[in-house]
């Protein structure tokens, strides 16, 4: 089983990232799991959502305190809020920021885990998701996590992207290719 | 999501009339059926209500009338029906209801808890716990199927958030398949104008305990048509149902008893637990009203410890579920004790290690401490 956890803000998209991933791994012929972090949502509040996949059914019902990943959508997150808690070993943290992702080696003080960046706000402003100042980046993100996670194919997230998204599908589903080849990692 | 499957659950039973009032977290199962009714999936009428006291009143008088009627709500909603809970009892009208299960207020909390639920336990509904989308989904309609058996109405319960907002593979049947396992709703008895009948009228000494004596009769005639219609769901589904579910139970020592989603993370260390050698299994409680005691009292005789783990309180007694399991075993001899248990109030996260801890904590002592330990608790905001 893998487990997957996305950190954002209201209004972000964190719960239909997870939703649409979730989709995509189902595509794939995997058992899939995926809720939100139970918030009161408000815009711009901190927010979770939570992915789980595997080969069987998956019995486990709680938040997921140990990930195998890590997507952030707002790099000012990092800090405020403890986006790495309890990440395993070698697991990604892809964080939508215009940075290069040694920026980010804090993070990661015995490079236990892998950094990966995308400018996912240039990209959707480039796709004209949602506005500048507030853009949409939660299709674009899941492109970039295609490419650098292994895990699950671009096409499965673009097809999962049209299926779940409710405006402007083909858009959102190039942003997530257009992040697929624009990832920064290491490694 | 778990508020969808209930939608799917309720449009393949084909309802007839839906009223509903919107509350956290349940918004989501009555918004997707008034989607279906507003583009021809489903031909119900859907009535909007400005309170669940409204909603359940609509559902009454469209089931005398001898419709299939549906109506879903969570916690403060629910206790706002409370009158009219026993009214569709006593009028034995088989109302179907999907309850999510919600913390009640104050302190104003939107999160899992089955207090809101099991509350109600004295209404005369049948009350179904989930622990699975897909158990939601057919537990709709095998409240339908039974609920119409019995003449009885139904509450179809799950878990806030924990199962209402998660995504997961749900298999949707066939129309053709539920229609031949739920054909149409044929009351004894229904508001006809061409012959006429006069509905619940002033009912004296002189009848009424007959009348009550035919609701507890008719609580026996729904566990068997449960037994039955869950068995028969195997055939068209290949999904089974029974009051109880028993998992690594065979030869297990210690017995856990949940109900609701901490059910499907105990799995998950039950396996944990076989793996360090203990003799553990799960029983969950998938029917609590009508309550499976004959069943559970031959299904415990040789286990010598149970443990209960409730997420719900009354407040001073404690635990519902190991309250109602104490209540059936007592005049069993060389009944097990009972190690009562309480978790996860007001949405608190009932986590692998919790349900670990309830199990070393009965392994580890004899006789059980006679009210129900907290797990979880942060002692340091107590007694201040």
């Amino acid at each position: 089983m893998v487990e997957i956890r996305i950190h954002g803000r209201g209004g972000q998209g964190a719960v239909v990232a997870s939703k649409i991933l979730a989709i995509a791994f189902f595509k794939e012929g995997k058992y899939v799991q995926s809720f939100p972090a139970f918030g009161v949502e408000r815009r711009g509040a901190p927010v979770a959502a939570f992915v789980r996949t595997g080969h069987e059914f998956i019995y486990l019902r709680t938040e997921i305190y140990q990930p195998d990943h890590v997507i952030v959508l707002d790099p000012t997150l990092i800090g405020p809020i403890a986006v790495t808690g309890g990440l395993r070993d070698g697991g990604w943290v892809l964080i939508n920021s215009e940075k290069e992702p040694h920026q980010y080696h804090n993070l990661s003080p015995s490079h236990y885990y892998r950094i990966a960046t995308v400018d996912a706000n240039h990209i959707a402003t480039q796709h004209h998701l949602g506005s500048p100042t507030n853009p949409i980046v939660n299709t674009a993100i899941l492109g970039a996590f295609a490419r650098i996670s292994n895990l699950v194919s671009i096409e499965s997230v673009e097809e999962a992207i049209k299926e779940e998204v409710p405006v402007d599908r083909e858009e959102n589903a190039r942003a997530a290719r257009n992040a697929y080849l624009k990832v920064v990692y290491e490694g | 999501m778990g508020n969808h499957a209930v939608s799917y659950g309720v449009m393949l039973a084909r309802a007839q009339v839906i009223a509903a009032y919107p509350i956290t977290p349940q918004t989501q199962v009555v918004e997707f059926l008034s989607e279906m009714c507003a583009d021809g999936r489903l031909a119900a009428k859907f009535i909007k209500v400005e309170s669940e006291h409204s909603a359940l009143a609509c559902c009454i008088g469209a089931a005398t009338a001898g419709c299939r009627t549906f109506t879903a709500t969570s916690a403060q909603g629910l206790a706002l029906m409370h009158e009219l809970l026993h009214w569709a009892t006593a009028a034995r009208l088989p109302i179907v209801m999907a309850n999510v299960n919600r913390a009640l207020a104050p302190g104003w909390n939107i999160w899992c808890d089955q207090t809101d639920s099991l509350a109600q336990r004295d209404t005369g509904w049948m009350q179904f716990y989930c622990d699975s989308n897909q158990e939601i989904l057919d537990s709709v309609l095998l409240a339908y199927r039974v609920a119409e058996k019995s003449l009885l109405p139904a509450m179809v319960v799950y878990d806030a958030f924990y199962l209402s907002h998660t995504s997961e593979p749900v298999d949707i049947p066939e129309q053709e398949e539920v229609d031949a396992f739920l054909p149409p709703f044929q009351p004894p008895y229904f508001l006809d104008t061409d012959n006429p009948r006069t509905f619940y009228p002033l009912l004296g000494p002189e009848y009424y305990m007959e009348f009550r004596y035919q609701m507890e009769q008719a609580m026996e005639k729904a566990l068997k048509a449960f037994n039955e219609a869950g068995t028969e769901l195997k055939t068209i589904f290949g999904r089974e149902y029974h009051p109880i579910e028993y998992y690594r139970c065979e030869d297990a020592e210690l017995i856990l008893l949940t109900a609701g989603s901490a059910a499907s993370t105990a799995r998950v260390v039950i396996d944990q637990m076989r793996v360090k050698g203990y003799p553990v299994g799960l029983m969950k409680i998938r029917l609590f009203r009508p309550f499976p005691g004959q069943e559970l009292r031959e299904a415990l005789r040789s286990v010598a410890k149970i443990t209960v783990l409730d997420r719900n309180l009354s407040p001073g007694i404690g635990g519902i579920f190991a309250q109602e399991l104490k209540a059936v075993l007592v005049n069993s001899p060389k009944h097990p004790a009972v190690f009562s248990f309480i978790a996860g109030l007001g949405g608190r996260d009932i986590t692998p290690q919790i349900i670990q801890q309830a199990l070393e904590i009965t392994l580890a002592n004899d006789r059980p401490v006679a009210h129900s330990v907290w797990l979880g608790l942060q002692e340091e905001m107590i007694n201040k």
